[in-house]
């Protein structure tokens, strides 16, 4: 009895190292497949990024012919328009949806409702995104074409209006967590003062949780942004700048879901199609980077 | 000033509570109280912790309901309408004044804070919003402190600062009754007397519920004084007779003596 007791606490001090050990391994290694997949992809796309590729025309030009036998061109202009107009179209449609649910649910439905509506939208979440594509490519297609008497109904508002479907569990879930965070002392003392239910949310609620709902709204567009089976279905995937949310276009992730395949490893189109993983690389960056300043900046007012 | 408030007393009362009982689910919080609060005096409310002296003011202006599972029996008036059938509960509360023992500031600026009961209340002219913030800090003995940094969060304020914000933030809307719940349990002594002075001050234009856990501080400020324990009305009436050597009750002589339990 003795015996064993001494070796438990002796194990002790081991079992917690162990463990420390394993949560700094955890933490190290998601740092460096990070890296590891900046670096894997920046060295695929390098060569002909330095030394070969026009950068000027990679990034203004709309043609984009990587496959012409006489005359290759490498144009990812209508690919960024592509990408930033059907996530802008996504994000028109699900933060409203979002943030109005997330308002919803936190402060107006009944507890039994809210459960049943969580459990909803973790299903929603929880759809794979080639599903959503076949949706696009299905009914939503279909949809567009009697509704708007479309010629062909796979265009950027079928993506946008999937690639919404698919953010919306995002902006809903942590913008209710950012809501659930405000003290309930804000709402009695505000409703004390003679406001209403909806008064609270938009003067006290909303102010309070700008944090956590920006946060909900970035991440949601993240989403939208590195999304690729769904657009790639819904869209057309075509090479074109969108005249409205009628027009076919073609995302960014796309074009590389639906062309790496069909290259040869090495060549100039292999290598373009890693450039454009750096260009998402960067986007991703930026976004995150603006999100981090205009959080902090609110922080420190 | 006491010979005054009995005076008064032959008036209408502006509050009415008639055996009022309320639950916690099945544990009572106050057990069939009745009284009447008349315009224009500082009622003092004393009693220990759990009394119910909080769950009384909550009462009053219909904040009791956002706790779950509360029952409300009896009636209590205001200006002769049943707060709890009345139709327009928001129209209720404007009527009513709130300072919680700890001072809540909404995360808004110190002017956003006073202006925000007038703003819900469909105020929108600056001009008028300035001179009701100008006013009510003033009222508040803030103003000085605060006048030239009106746009700062009112968090930022110091724990005294913050409960005059919230006492200028309770007269925004030019209440007829004032309740102050246990103001001074986060105010330092000095800030304490200021806010006590505030409060003779607006005497005048309206009636003070003022829930203490000073004793000696509703000797100081009520015309007449409750005392309340487990949930029950000891007894109430003048202060000079509540604080006197012979109170209806042994109980309250106990209690403001401090040889109580
Ligand atoms: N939210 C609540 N849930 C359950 N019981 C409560 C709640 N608030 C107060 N009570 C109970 O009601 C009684 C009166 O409390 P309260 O009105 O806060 O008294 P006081 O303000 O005089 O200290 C106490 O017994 C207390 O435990
Ligand atoms: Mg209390």
């Amino acid at each position: 009895m003795n015996i064993l007791r001494k070796k438990s606490t002796a194990n002790l001090p081991f079992s917690e190292t162990a463990i420390e050990l394993f949560i700094r391994l955890c933490g190290i290694s998601s740092i460096l497949f990070v890296f590891g997949i900046f670096f894997f992809v920046f060295r695929e796309g390098a060569g002909f990024l330095f030394n070969g590729l026009d950068v000027k025309e990679f990034l203004t030009s709309v043609e984009w012919q990587p496959t012409s036998l006489n005359n290759k061109r490498y144009g990812a202009f209508a690919l960024i328009v592509g990408t930033f107009s059907v996530t802008i179209l996504a994000m028109c449609l699900a933060v409203p949806f979002g943030l109005g649910a997330a308002v919803f649910v936190s402060e107006f439905c009944s507890p039994k409702f809210r459960e049943t509506f969580k459990i909803i939208i973790e299903l929603l979440a929880a759809i794979p995104s080639v599903v959503w594509g076949f949706i696009g490519l299905t009914l939503m297609n279909q949809l567009i074409i009697v509704v708007f008497k479309a010629p062909i109904g796979l265009t950027m508002l079928n993506g946008g209006i999937m690639l919404a479907l698919m953010s919306v569990p995002i902006i809903v879930s942590i913008a209710e967590d950012a809501l659930k965070a405000v003290p309930d002392s804000y709402r009695e003392a505000a409703e004390a003062l003679g406001a209403t239910r909806w008064q609270v949310v938009y003067r006290v609620l909303l102010p309070a949780a700008k944090n956590g709902l920006l946060a909900a709204v970035l991440l949601g567009a993240a989403r939208s942004i590195g999304e690729t089976m769904a657009v790639l279905m819904a869209t057309g995937h075509s090479v074109n700048i969108p005249s409205g949310p009628l027009s076919w276009i073609r995302t960014l992730t796309a074009t590389i879901a639906a062309e790496l395949g069909e290259v040869a490893r090495g060549d100039e189109h292999y290598q373009v199609l890693f450039i454009i993983g750096i260009l998402l690389f960067t986007i991703t960056f930026v976004v995150n980077l603006i999100a981090d300043l205009v959080i902090k900046g609110i922080r420190q007012e | 000033m006491n010979t005054n408030s009995d005076r008064r007393s032959h008036t209408a009362p502006i509050i009415e509570i008639n055996d009022l009982t309320v639950r916690y689910g099945d544990k009572p919080a106050l057990n069939g109280i009745s009284f009447d609060v008349y315009k224009n005096e500082i009622l003092g409310i004393i009693g220990p912790a759990q009394s119910g002296k909080t769950t009384l003011l909550k009462v009053i202006n219909r904040t009791l309901e956002f706790t779950a599972g509360t029952t409300v029996e009896g009636s209590v008036k205001l200006d002769g309408v049943d707060v709890n059938t009345v139709g327009d509960v928001y129209g209720l509360r404007r009527k009513i004044g709130m300072v919680l023992p700890l001072p809540v500031g909404l995360p808004l600026s110190i002017y956003d804070n006073v202006a925000f009961a007038p703003r819900t209340a469909g105020v929108r002219a600056k001009s008028e919003l300035d001179e009701i913030v100008e006013r009510c800090l003033q009222q508040a003995a803030l103003w000085d402190e605060v006048k030239d940094r009106l746009n700062t969060l009112g968090t930022k304020l110091s724990g005294g600062q913050q409960q005059r914000l919230t006492i200028a933030r309770a007269l925004s809307h030019q209440p007829e009754i004032l309740c102050l719940d246990e103001f001074s349990i986060a105010v330092d002594p000095i800030t304490t007397m200021r806010i006590e002075d505030v409060l003779k001050e607006l005497r005048a234009e309206m009636t003070i519920l003022l829930v203490t856990n000073l004793v000696q501080q509703a000797k100081r400020l009520a015309n007449r004084t409750a005392f309340m324990l487990n949930g029950d009305l000891v007894e109430i009436d003048t202060t000079d007779v509540i604080f006197s050597d012979s109170p209806g009750s042994q109980a309250t002589y106990d209690y403001v003596n401090g040889t109580f339990g």
